[in-house]
């Protein structure tokens, strides 16, 4: 077992400004029969990765409210975090040939953990394929035990989720991002939205001197439109289809293209995919490919804040978070209709869906020629998170889920 | 200053959404999810959609008919969808009936259009409804437009919409306490006649609490 650092420590009444006192009130009032009740979260690292961070988050919150939580971290060598990455590219859909080794290995590392993790809490909640096997600790009738899947299993290899069906299908319920993304299976199923947080780095607000700093350095015009992607270099993301819209939408709007992702560096297949992108730019200074580091939030937030369009132009995804992020910043969104996305972007209401790359540049001369409509689709973005992609909301979810399962609902 | 017996006890309640195993890539498949889906997915894509869709004040009704419109193209029958109001059923029994007798008077007249595949798959749902009290109660006017006034999204949906089920009438808590408890017949009607598909559950508020200042300085 690894111990686990909670590095972020808001108060939940600051958040009372954006959301509202009386969904505060709310908060406290689901989490009161809930008060020193035991809860344990597991999941296979501390840092890094989006699971960490909402429990960096999530974990906090739930403690100012009275909750006996603790979140464990599982513990592993390469060996096994090389075959669970395996595994959860296979439950993405890629081919795999799983080897009877690997089952072993993924097996050999859980009972292990079931020595040293306590699951002794009255409710422990699993997060993802790693720790799942550990529920052959639970002992007939003792404690509740949930499965929350942060992966798209909508395709999975057949013989990685055959072999962990066997375990998934033995705890109480099972969570997922999306219906999409979900399985068949004998347990109830819930939906449970991945969530930002509103005054984390990324999404606070910021002031204009600083966004107007930021697009000094990247060298943006801050008076011609901005059309911005924000996504690592990998092709699922579609940056060159981005930068084809771009052109079409060039013919009309003497507009700019922001393309802002993690650095490549130690990515070889993104480095590849930097290099498709830089070849399909061109010399148009109109088009800034930014590499970002990787952890520089405030910079992709003065981004966001500062576009005139924010495109997701996804060929696959799993919920899409920066459509959230997007949203929150009341900008109006153009993205594909994939995964997660169209959970986020009702059509025509928080945001324009599309399917290619022509419709990409459709709507986004559409917005560019209607402003009056973006901003509405901004403000309706903007509520749609604020009502269902918040941390808050997620938390309330987890409130409602611990009193359902101690009140045997 | 009129004192109820009974007082007003404000609610949360807190919705988990439960997938279900059923999934609808045409016309005729929704009609098909619609006729055995359970009373909870039903509540779930009419009663709780209008919850966590309240600031969409300008075409969007239910998930069947936004699904309609946006994956099937077909606006005749997402008009259609769309205008079943939820205010006119105290019962799920009643508002299936009418969601079914609308897909399948469309999917009978165009069966050709009845067996197109949508753009994407319905997934029904249902809600599992958590509730908690707030601890807060009211037995006055005051009282109840301070609880009001402190009352999250989900406590107003609860009282205000998803109420109309569990009275059995056409009609909400907060109406049937003032009505019924303050003798305040005229508040309550206006209170019930608020637009909840033209209004977010914000501006309802608003007006609603106006309505009982109005009232109070009658008093």
């Amino acid at each position: 077992m690894r111990e686990t650092l909670v590095v972020s420590r808001i108060p939940l009444d600051h958040y009372a400004e954006l959301i509202g006192a009386g969904e505060i009130e709310e908060l406290r009032a689901l989490a009161k029969p809930l008060q020193g009740r035991s809860i344990e979260m597991i999941n296979s690292t501390a840092v890094g990765g989006g699971v960490a961070e909402i429990l960096n988050r999530l974990v906090p919150l739930a403690e100012e409210l009275d909750l006996n939580i603790k979140w464990d971290v599982m513990s592993g060598a390469e060996d096994f975090f090389d075959v669970t990455k395996s595994f959860h590219n296979a439950l993405h859909g890629e081919p795999y040939h799983a080897s009877p080794r690997d089952f072993e290995i993924f097996l050999a590392y859980n009972e292990h953990n079931r020595t040293t993790l306590p699951l002794d809490a009255e409710i422990v909640v699993i997060h993802d394929p790693q720790p799942a096997a550990l529920i052959d600790a639970r002992q007939p009738g003792s404690n509740h035990w949930v499965w929350r899947c942060h992966i798209d299993l909508s395709h999975p290899n057949r013989a990685v989720w055959e072999f962990l069906e066997k375990f998934v299908s033995r705890y109480d319920g099972a969570m997922f991002s999306s219906p999409e993304f979900s399985r068949q299976l004998p347990i109830p199923q819930y939906l449970f939205y991945p969530a930002i947080d509103p005054l984390s780095e990324k999404n606070c607000p910021l002031d204009q001197e600083f966004i107007e700093q930021t697009l000094h350095r990247y060298q943006i015009d801050a008076q011609r439109p901005i059309l911005t992607q924000i996504s690592r270099f990998d092709r699922l993301k579609d940056p060159v289809g981005v930068i084809r819209a771009y052109r079409i939408v060039k013919r009309y709007f003497d507009c700019q293209l922001v393309l802002a992702g993690g650095s490549a560096a130690d990515d070889p297949e993104g480095s590849i995919v930097l290099k498709e992108v830089r070849r399909e730019a061109g010399h148009d200074p109109d088009i800034k490919i930014l590499e970002l580091p990787a952890w520089a939030p405030l910079e992709v937030n003065a981004l966001q804040r500062a576009s005139t369009i924010v495109i997701q132009k996804s060929l696959r995804e799993g919920f899409g978070l920066t459509v959230s992020e997007a949203l929150w910043k009341k900008k109006p969104v153009v993205a594909s209709a994939v995964g997660g996305i169209p959970t986020q972007i009702i059509h025509k209401h928080t945001g324009l869906l599309t399917h290619s790359v022509e419709g990409t540049a459709y709507q986004m001369r559409f917005l560019l020629s209607h402003p009056e409509i973006a901003a509405k689709l901004g403000e309706h973005g903007h509520e749609h998170v604020k009502e269902n992609f918040l941390i808050t909301q997620k938390l309330k979810r987890y409130l409602a889920l611990f009193l359902m399962l101690t009140r045997g609902q | 200053m009129n004192i109820a017996e009974t007082p007003f006890d404000f609610v949360t309640a807190s919705y988990l959404t439960r997938i279900s195993n059923q999934s609808a890539g045409t016309l005729a498949e929704l009609l098909t999810g619609l006729e055995h889906c359970s009373d909870t997915s039903i509540f779930h894509h009419t009663f709780q959609t209008l919850g966590t869709h309240h600031f969409l004040t300008e075409g969007f009704s239910n998930d069947f008919a936004q699904w309609v419109l946006s994956a099937t193209n077909r606006n005749d029958l997402a008009e259609q969808l769309a205008a079943l109001d939820i205010r006119d059923y105290t019962s799920i029994a009643a508002l299936r009936s009418d969601l079914c007798r609308v897909v399948q008077d469309f999917c009978a007249a165009q069966p050709q259009l009845a067996a197109q595949s949508a753009l994407e798959p319905f997934y029904f749902c249902e809600s599992v409804e958590v509730n908690v009290p707030l601890g807060r109660s009211a037995r006055t006017l005051e009282e109840f437009r301070e609880g009001l006034e402190h009352l999250s999204h989900a406590g107003f949906h609860f009282h205000f919409i998803s109420s109309r089920l569990r009275l059995q009438l056409r009609t909400n808590d907060f109406s049937h306490w003032l009505s019924g408890s303050l003798g305040l017949r005229t508040l309550a009607d206006s209170v019930d006649h608020i637009d909840i598909y033209t209004n977010t559950l914000d501006s309802a508020r608003v007006k609603m609490l106006r309505l009982i200042d109005r009232e109070r300085r009658k008093a």
